[in-house]
């Protein structure tokens, strides 16, 4: 097997081992549940107020994944030996982010489908809804990586990754709203395309250039 | 062109402070380069200033006879580089996707001693175990240069024989080793480095 496909079965294995990927599918769906609850039994309102609210929990639940991404790496001398493999730690750092986005990003998107419903969002639009998360999901990923490489050595960096990866997630954010909202829902499908191929392509770049400083 | 290793007048600095300066020596294949100093003297900094992963303050590291150094070398550090919930047998399978080619696994994990541990999770490896396998890293994929950082410790009897047999092996397969080492390693050293000041 090819550097990156080892890589990409190794992260996805540990994440669903420990039950890490759950934990995120967890808060996603426990956080827009609880939407309802607080706003209260206005429909009217919360089919007006409630399917953007998708996006702000999913965001919040995809940064809490970044932290470990890269530190456990760097602690246990994995990312010295990612650096000696043949193929680019690019490379390497895109494998990470695709097994992320597979064991984390998709469940979270289809997980949307009865969020959304939960929040009256109409049923026609669901599918747009899924589409729109699976897409910001890996704009969210490929925009993370960059945070989770520069913050890999500081502990509790948490806080640092979201202070650094949350204005970046605006964009899709804006976006994702559009589509939740059923406003102009190709076009910002579209947009939310671009966003993810331009995370997924800048974002491993600049998340190896930062982890071969980490590895100082 | 025949393997060669090049460290001439290298200077290292940690935090801006200077670890050691003029550090030089020259290793051809079949070498065993031994590096002694107290803790904190630079043997870790020179060896992960060999494997390119800082940059030197000063000097000049050189290899020859290699195309590509970093995929000509092992570093073998402090750190295991083993994930607990992953069995034996998988980090092995890993590193062969990692580094490309290799041996099979059945054979490395027996040069090493852990046959019977295959399927066990890393996290219930003993700290000599997990050297053992991070020492099967060195035998799945073959590079000519192996850096090890301390290599013996956490290692008993039986496991400190079993790595002398693949330093020797390595080296009679022309292979050059450079080791940071506190006690007697077991193979005599064709030069041993004296690292930091010794005031």
């Amino acid at each position: 097997m090819s550097a990156f496909a080892v890589t990409f079965r190794r992260d996805f294995a540990l994440m669903w081992s420990g039950g890490g990927a759950l934990a995120p599918l967890g808060y996603f769906l426990g956080a827009t549940m609880l939407v309802p609850l607080a706003m209260g039994p206005d429909r009217a309102l919360l089919a007006a107020a409630g399917p953007p609210l998708v996006w702000i929990a999913a965001a919040l639940a995809v940064l809490a994944t970044l932290e470990r991404l890269f530190q456990a790496d760097l602690e246990d001398g994995a990312l010295d030996q990612m650096m000696l493999s043949p193929a680019p730690l690019e490379v390497l750092v895109f494998a990470k982010g695709a097994a992320l986005w597979c064991a984390v990003g998709a469940p979270l998107a289809l997980a949307g489908a009865p969020a959304a419903i939960a929040l009256q969002a109409p049923l026609a639009l669901v599918p747009a809804v899924v589409a729109s998360l699976a897409l910001g999901m890996a704009a969210f990923i490929g925009m993370g990586l960059v945070g989770a490489a520069v913050t890999a050595s500081v502990k509790r960096g948490g806080v640092l990754i979201a202070l650094i990866v949350l204005p970046f997630f605006a964009p899709p954010i804006i976006f994702g709203a559009a589509v939740a909202q059923g406003e102009a829902v190709t076009s910002a499908l579209l947009i939310l395309a671009g966003c993810a191929l331009g995370a997924c392509a800048l974002g491993p770049i600049a998340a190896a250039a930062a982890l071969r400083l980490q590895a100082e | 062109m025949p393997l060669r290793l090049v460290a001439e007048d290298v200077s290292v600095a940690r935090g801006g402070r200077l670890l050691f300066e003029g550090v030089g020596f020259v290793a051809d294949a079949g070498d065993l380069v031994e590096l002694r100093g107290a803790n904190g003297s630079g043997k870790t900094s020179l060896l992960r200033a060999i494997a390119g992963f800082l940059r030197p303050r000063a000097g000049r590291i050189a290899f020859e006879g290699v195309e590509e150094p970093p995929l000509a070398l092992h570093y073998l550090g402090h750190l295991n580089a083993l994930k607990g919930a992953a069995s034996v047998r998988s980090h092995l399978s890993h590193w062969l996707g990692l580094f490309g080619g290799g041996i099979d696994e059945d054979v490395a994990l027996e040069r090493v001693g852990l046959t019977r541990q295959a399927k066990l999770p890393a996290r219930v490896l003993s700290q000599g175990q997990g050297r053992r396998l991070s020492l099967a890293r060195l035998l799945i994929a073959p590079r000519p240069i192996w850096l090890l950082d301390e290599p013996a410790a956490a290692l008993d009897v039986e496991g400190r024989a079993m790595l002398c047999r693949l330093i020797d092996a390595h080296r009679a397969e022309g292979g050059l080793v450079v080791a940071a080492v506190h006690d007697v390693l077991g193979p005599t050293p064709s030069q041993t480095l004296q690292i930091g000041a010794t005031t």
